[in-house]
């Protein structure tokens, strides 16, 4: 590739086509999900008209620095601007981007197919709870509320596997996610109840005793500000899930919405980071969207390999010092135990507390059998069954104490 | 806004030859974003692993431009007091109480008290204060709080801090600014846009052979490459905590001091001193004998 610029070194020489073609580039960067603002377009002009612009290798190797801002971005930037700046007539680089085509996913039935019905009913129901915020029941066909109440009751004790009418579903799932947003409010209530402050803050004390000429009547004091407890959820999706996926995945879009600190993932044959998606505000898109990002149902569940994953890359951007670990699973896996009790040993050495969710306990004669379950139990702060919205709630006390 | 900005600027050739003859053996990419910082006036943001050598890009930075190195090591809980400045509470306290037995003017006594005398500045502040371009490191910003993250965009951007009792202080001359960032936190996304950036990777065995050769004495050129290789293949090994470039710089002197010629010819010691490269005791206990003899075997 020749000169990119006639050997010209002064902005003002800049002939207009260059000027359009930059900008069809910093298009090309948005689409691939690049964040660049008009500054970096300026400054990219500035670079094209100096000396770097006279040549292909500096030229790019000047934009990388100013237009990557992550590692993503730096691993896929020579890619893209070889393809557009070395083939001219390609305007656009394919979309580098995690979606995959729907046709492919048809198999993500559990989170899609059937509850889809049933989600957009909910949000429908949702709108109304958010208007009156108190009124606790109100379905789509306006019902008394008392007898919602008792409804909800009722279904807050009954295992999930046994809902099946739909209009239930959607209740069952409305109600995970209003639980999830109760548990969000009493725990910050807590946070700020919390004592005084134990060093003395000289620059605050002098200030607020001007008023008495400088002499320290009045003590401000620092306390150390506590992190806010971060959630890190990590649901099975797994086949043998299945009939208990489609009400954590609401619960798990509650605490994601309305917890500060909340992440998600979801695991079967490998490990995905759903929080991006589980933060859309509507619970029906969120649900769309997920089924596209979760392929590779079927096949097992590789626990041990996922729980790799997630040490290896994700724990040390997203595990701190108050962080409690959610997994829900049966705990039946294809791989080798030996890979769970290793990974579980890790992920207790950095996490402050493991919460492991098992639907089963809630089963008349169920004990932790699976190999899987057995390896892991060990490093399990809190085992707890969660086969009803009950055995939810009941997890927030425990999540309060920490 | 930017003032001041030189009007010649080094070009990156010129910076890579300052910068191997201070001893830094750069990756091609970095030359050219340490001229983009002094072009476009932007700082740089520096990620990768641990051990990579972020911190002495800012160094021979320094060197390279024969400026001072003024650093701010970020923790969790650092604050503006600690940062940027702070008034030294104990003098003042102790100069009314002295005054105040002369029965002083009370006017010149407030005068006096909030003079430059008792500031106590903090790297920041020092930093724009002074007149010959600092480089200015801001190291492990992913320590520091969101609210500090926010603070340090603005002064970023205006290099300008307001002292309530004492007025503006402008930036005399606009330090050069490096980050660092070990990815334990999601940097906001108004730094990264501000920053430049360049990912920092391990060396290939070619530029770690050239970094042993540039900071370990009397070194032969076959015994650095064997250790460079003989790096690559331990820290391909899946470890815990992946052996950084001051590892391998260790281990190096380690075998000079020994003086080992050629790694083969002492396969047991190498064993024995591979093991400072490994950090923890889960890594040490995997890093059995028939490991490194087998990536020994490697090396040529």
């Amino acid at each position: 590739m020749g000169p990119l610029l006639g050997g010209t070194t002064h902005s003002g020489d800049l002939g207009i086509d260059m000027i359009v073609r930059l900008a069809a580039f910093t298009w090309t960067l948005r689409d691939n999900g690049f964040a660049v603002g008009l500054k970096e377009s300026e400054d990219a002009a500035r670079i094209m008209a100096s000396v770097l612009g006279t040549q292909a290798v500096t030229f790019r190797t000047a934009l990388k620095a100013l237009f990557c801002s992550r590692r993503s971005d730096w691993l896929k930037f020579d890619d893209i601007f070889d393809a557009f700046w070395r083939n001219r007539g390609r305007r656009r680089v394919p979309m580098l981007s995690a979606y995959v085509s729907p046709a492919k996913l048809a198999g993500m039935r559990l989170l899609a197919g059937d509850d889809r019905t049933a989600d957009q009913r909910t949000g429908l129901g949702e709108q109304c709870s958010r208007e009156g915020a108190d009124e606790d029941q109100r379905d789509a066909g306006g019902r008394v509320r008392m007898e919602g109440a008792s409804r909800a009751e009722m279904l807050s004790e009954m295992d999930f596997r046994k809902i099946a009418e739909p209009l239930a579903v959607a209740e069952a799932h409305a109600l995970a996610e209003r639980l999830a947003r109760r548990m969000r409010t009493r725990l910050s209530r807590r946070e700020r109840a919390r004592s005084k402050g134990r060093r003395i803050d000289l620059r605050r004390t002098i200030h607020r005793n001007i008023s008495h000429g400088g002499v320290p009547i009045e003590l401000l004091l620092r306390r150390r500000k506590r992190k806010p407890l971060r959630l890190v959820v990590m649901l099975d999706a797994s086949g043998s899930m299945d009939l208990y996926t489609s009400v954590f995945v609401r619960f798990i879009h509650g605490v994601l919405d309305h917890f500060r600190e909340a992440e998600a993932f979801l695991f079967h044959t490998r490990l995905v980071h759903v929080s991006g998606v589980m933060r859309e505000k509507d619970a029906a898109r969120a649900l769309e969207r997920l089924s596209l990002l979760a392929q590779g149902v079927g096949g097992g569940t590789r626990i041990g390999e996922s729980l790799a994953t997630f040490n290896r890359w994700h724990a040390r951007s997203i595990i701190h010092s108050r962080s409690c670990m959610i997994v829900i699973s049966d705990g039946y896996d294809t791989g080798p135990p030996e890979v769970i009790d290793g990974e579980m040993r890790r992920l207790a050495r950095r996490c402050k507390r493991i919460v492991w969710l098992n639907p089963m306990i809630g089963w008349d004669g169920y004990a932790p059998e699976a190999r899987g379950m057995r390896a892991a139990l060990p490093y399990i702060d809190l085992f707890a069954p969660a086969h009803n919205l009950k055995s939810l709630a009941a997890l927030e006390p425990y999540l309060a104490r920490l | 806004m930017r003032r001041d900005l030189p009007a010649m600027v080094m070009s990156s050739e010129q910076i890579a030859e300052r910068l191997t003859a201070v001893g830094y053996v750069a990756d091609r990419e970095l030359p050219v974003a340490l001229q983009l910082m002094d072009m476009l006036g932007r700082p740089l943001l520096l990620e990768g692993e641990a051990g990579v050598g972020k911190t002495e890009v800012a160094k021979a930075l320094a060197s390279v431009h024969g400026a001072a190195l003024i650093r701010l090591q970020c923790y969790e809980g650092l604050d503006q007091s600690t940062a940027l400045y702070e008034w030294n509470y104990q003098r003042q306290l102790l100069a009314i109480r002295a005054r105040e037995l002369h029965g002083a003017d009370p006017d010149a006594l407030e005068r006096d008290i909030f003079s430059e005398r008792y500031l106590l500045e903090r790297p920041l502040l020092a930093a724009i204060r002074r007149d010959d371009r600092p480089v200015l490191l801001i190291d492990e910003i992913d320590r520091a709080d969101e609210e500090f993250e926010a603070f340090l965009l603005e002064l970023l951007s205006d290099f300008q801090v307001s002292i309530p009792e004492l007025g503006t202080i402008k930036a005399s001359s606009i330090p050069r600014v490096v980050l660092t960032s070990n990815n334990t936190r999601d940097l906001s996304d108004a730094l990264r846009r501000r920053c430049l950036f360049h990912y920092i990777d391990f060396p290939d065995v070619e530029r770690e052979t050239h970094i042993i050769m540039a900071r370990v004495p009397r070194i032969s050129p076959q015994l650095s490459s064997q250790i460079a290789a003989m790096v690559e293949g331990v820290r391909n090994e899946a470890l815990r905590k992946t052996p950084g470039v001051a590892e391998t710089l260790d281990w190096a002197a380690a075998l000079v001091g020994l003086d080992v010629k050629n790694l083969h010819d002492d396969p047991e010691t190498v064993h024995r001193t591979l093991r400072c490269l490994l950090k923890t005791q889960e890594d040490r206990s995997r890093f059995s004998a028939e490991v490194s003899a087998r990536l020994l075997g490697k090396v040529a």
